[in-house]
């Protein structure tokens, strides 16, 4: 069961970020009534998957993908897509600070209950935790009182291990088609990955079942620092 | 893109030679390289909107090609080189795509930065 929430806003560094294990949850809390922002703040430029042969080039890229994104959030409901107008691979070289106002401005835009980004440190890829390390400071510095809940996702080989089980898993089986159409929105990226998901999901492999039904989340620990 | 055309990119790189131009120079593994070979050393490098000058430019061997620029004051070079596009912003991409169609490489040249 989600909890209803006042306003969600989850933040990410790249289209199809929110797709694998949040679209679910967006798309239910969507369906609840409950508004949610989706701050992506790349367009994912350096893409590796281009094909060969090539369906698209380096300078061609960013457009399919903002389109691919668009697409996205049509498929989840969602209305309030942002993006930022970052550079692919570069947040973490960005002003730290410069990054915290960011996250800060759109919190008091939107004054979520809930917020939803990657774990720091658990999330492997440097714009996830350049990204992540952003939310969570912008949050943590917050009145205690005042801050949204923060859920995270962390998918890092050592999470189960440093961080235990997620406190919070949510069952989307009721959006599962939701969550699989926002996927295949993000078709410049997925193709491959879809290919070898629907084939296992047509043979009822449990593991890509439980991938495709359930959301994890950890609700972040402030005394973990990023202050 | 086309696949490596020597003489077609040999006349492309020379129409660039002794300009000012922008160059894109990248290389990558992916971000998830060692996530998912924990064994993996990732290395890359990347380079957007230098701009410079060269005075001899090169393509050799055949896909994948190498591709190097001489400049006044020292070199450019990309190995891997199999696919190429004149976009239509004439801008000269060069890319090198591995066999599961992932981006390894890529080399650009134009008379504009890149945005």
């Amino acid at each position: 069961m989600i909890a209803k929430e006042k306003h969600v806003l989850v933040v990410f560094p790249h289209p199809d970020d929110e797709a694998f294990g949040v679209s679910g949850t967006i798309a239910t809390h969507i369906q609840m009534g409950t508004g949610v922002t989706y701050a992506c703040l790349t367009l994912g430029e350096m893409g590796r998957n281009l094909g060969n042969p090539p369906f698209a080039t380096r300078e061609s890229l960013p457009e399919i993908r903002k389109r691919e994104l668009r697409g996205a959030a049509h498929a989840m409901g969602l209305t309030d897509l942002r993006m930022m107008g970052l550079r692919d691979k570069t947040i973490e070289f960005e002003d730290d600070e410069k990054m915290v106002d960011m996250i800060k401005d759109l919190i008091d835009d939107v004054s979520p209950s809930l917020v939803i980004t990657f774990y720091p440190d658990y999330c492997v890829h440097p714009d996830h935790e350049a990204t992540a390390r952003a939310v969570v400071r912008a949050v943590g510095r917050m009145p205690e009182a005042e801050r949204p809940k923060l859920h995270c996702v962390a998918f890092a080989n050592n999470t189960q291990t440093e961080l235990g089980p997620p406190d919070t898993i949510h069952h989307v089986e009721a959006v599962q088609d939701i969550k699989l159409n926002t996927m295949r929105a993000h078709l410049s990226q997925t193709a491959w990955m879809l290919k070898d998901l629907e084939k296992r999901l047509a043979d009822q492999d449990p593991e890509a079942i439980k991938w495709v039904t359930e959301e994890r989340f950890y609700t972040y620990r402030f005394d973990q620092g990023y202050n | 893109m086309q696949p490596v055309n020597l003489n077609e990119i040999q006349s492309l790189i020379d129409q660039f030679a002794n300009k000012d131009v922008y160059i894109h120079l990248e290389t990558t593994n992916g971000s998830y390289a060692t996530h998912v070979d924990e064994a993996f050393f990732n290395a890359g490098a990347f380079i957007r909107n230098a701009k410079v000058r060269y005075e001899l430019g090169k393509i050799i061997g055949d896909a994948p090609s190498r591709v190097g620029l001489k400049l006044e004051l020292g070199w450019i070079y990309a190995q891997g080189i199999t696919h190429y596009e004149l976009d239509s912003n004439k801008r000269l991409l060069m890319a090198g795509h591995d066999h599961q169609g992932k981006l390894a490489v890529a080399l650009q040249i134009s008379e504009t930065p890149f945005e």
